[in-house]
């Protein structure tokens, strides 16, 4: 459903992608892992072209996203996409915050866009705050409503960027309960994190990078019991203590 | 000092209040036309698209390094009939007054558009990739999202401006406008009243400015909260 063929991204002369594909099939999970500056962020991005690339090419679907012809602004809407400080809106209320794209992006009216962002804040346990504005809730429920606000749009695909790593630890469980279920109820995922209690529950594949590459590509389980690089051995032995 | 006489003010306070019309018209439309001018000028400028922001460079520098009197002076002596022209404005209506709001409008709107720049920079980048992961188009973020934001930092710094401005309308009297400031000096002339005049309008903008003031103040609390 996803698939990045042989991208590569440059900033100045320093590449920071370096040739990399991936494939994610409809109803996968694919948690990305690997040290800090090592393109995982990017990479992600790339795929609802938040970040440019200058060689390569990504499909969504049958789509492909830097084609000159292609609309980027209707690809996007498809991909659901949750962000480390998780960018909700904050001269919004909550509910608003769920019905701003629906209405000005889906043209759903008021009415229809407010009852699915309240169905969704229900199903994130947060429903009693919808008239609250972003800045009156903590940060794993802020993190719960902006997966909510992507869910609104009925993506065929979600992308997390470091959902957790901004949160405080008690924090934590809350907002990989949701991805977790919502993994579970099959949506397609590419999860860029570090929790790989997250990985080995739900993911079914791992992809590690380091310095710009992908350096393994494997199954779940091949993955945690014997990775076959040095680097992500030694990276999973330094985060799983 | 001689005896100040105030017993002529409540006979010329008709005429002052007729030149507090213009001075009011000139500085609402300045206000309003300035930020609906800046907010376009500010978003062409950031926009990417290089001939959009030069223009809006080139506009901003222009009207800054000119005094206001000289463009004043301009908009009156120079280009009269192409605004008539341009604005299909019946040859019955003072030139002087729409020459005067236009170049208010156009000098502020330069003023404007830098202050709103620095408040759309103020808005994080993230809230502008979150607005587009969601969808929306270049236009629909600047709308939905970043301008509110924007707007809502930015109202005390816009308000001291339009203090500024309506202080500033005083000028007119370059082009033979008669606004406030002009008519209470023109009738101290007439009346022998000249000191009372002054004071009397200079009470007058303290008192406006003032309140002005203090609603920015009140307003920057509530921003810090």
């Amino acid at each position: 459903m996803i698939s990045l063929n042989n991208i590569s991204k440059w900033y100045g002369s320093f590449q920071v992608l370096k040739d990399c594909s991936l494939e994610v099939a409809k109803g996968e999970v694919v948690v990305v892992c690997g040290p800090s500056g090592s393109g995982k962020s990017t990479l992600i991005k790339t795929v609802n072209a938040l970040e440019s690339i200058q060689q390569g090419k990504i499909f969504i679907g049958e789509h492909e996203l830097s084609h000159p012809r292609s609309n980027l602004p209707a690809l996007r809407a498809k991909v659901g996409m949750v962000f480390q400080h998780f960018e909700l809106f904050p001269h919004l209320s909550i509910i608003e915050n769920l019905a701003l794209a629906q209405i000005h992006v889906l043209h759903r009216n008021k009415d229809e866009a407010y009852q699915k962002g309240n169905k969704l804040l229900e199903r994130v346990g947060l429903r009693a705050h919808s008239k609250k504005f972003p800045g009156q809730l903590s940060g794993g429920q802020q993190q719960r409503v902006a997966i909510a606000r992507a869910l609104c749009m009925d993506p065929m695909a979600m992308l997390f960027d470091e959902p957790t790593s901004a949160l405080d630890p008690e924090m934590i469980n809350e907002v990989l309960d949701v991805m977790v279920e919502l993994a579970q109820e099959g949506m397609t995922m590419i999860c860029v994190t570090h929790e790989m209690g997250f990985a080995r529950k739900v993911a079914h594949r791992v992809v590690f990078m380091d310095q710009g590459e992908i350096i393994e590509d494997q199954r779940k389980d091949a993955f945690f019991a014997n990775p076959s690089s040095v680097r992500a051995r030694e990276f999973l032995s330094r985060i799983l203590h | 000092m001689e005896r100040l006489d105030w017993s002529g003010l409540p006979q010329v306070l008709p005429t002052l209040w007729s030149g507090m019309q213009i001075t009011l018209q000139i500085t609402l439309l300045a206000i309003v036309l300035g930020i609906v001018c800046g907010t376009v000028l500010a978003t062409m400028r950031l926009s990417g698209v290089k001939p959009l922001a030069y223009f809006a460079n080139l506009f901003v520098t222009v009207f800054r390094s000119f005094p206001l009197v000289l463009v004043l002076l301009w908009f009156f002596l120079l280009i009269p009939q192409l605004l008539q022209a341009l604005l299909r404005i019946p040859a019955t209506t003072d030139i002087r007054l729409v020459s005067a709001m236009v170049a208010f409008s156009l000098f502020e709107a330069a003023y404007y558009a830098e202050i709103i720049r620095a408040g759309i920079q103020a808005v994080p980048r993230a809230q502008f990739n979150a607005s587009l992961a969601l969808g929306m188009r270049y236009v629909q973020v600047m709308r939905l999202v970043v301008l509110p934001q924007a707007f809502r930092a930015m109202l005390p710094l816009l308000l001291t401006q339009a203090i500024v401005l309506f202080q500033d309308t005083s000028l007119v009297y370059v082009i033979g406008l008669a606004d406030f400031f002009r008519s209470a000096t023109n009738i101290g002339d007439r009346d022998g009243t000249a000191v009372e005049m002054v004071l009397f309008s200079g009470l007058v903008y303290f008192l406006i400015c003032g309140a002005t003031s203090g609603i920015v103040k009140l307003l920057q609390k509530k921003a810090v909260r």
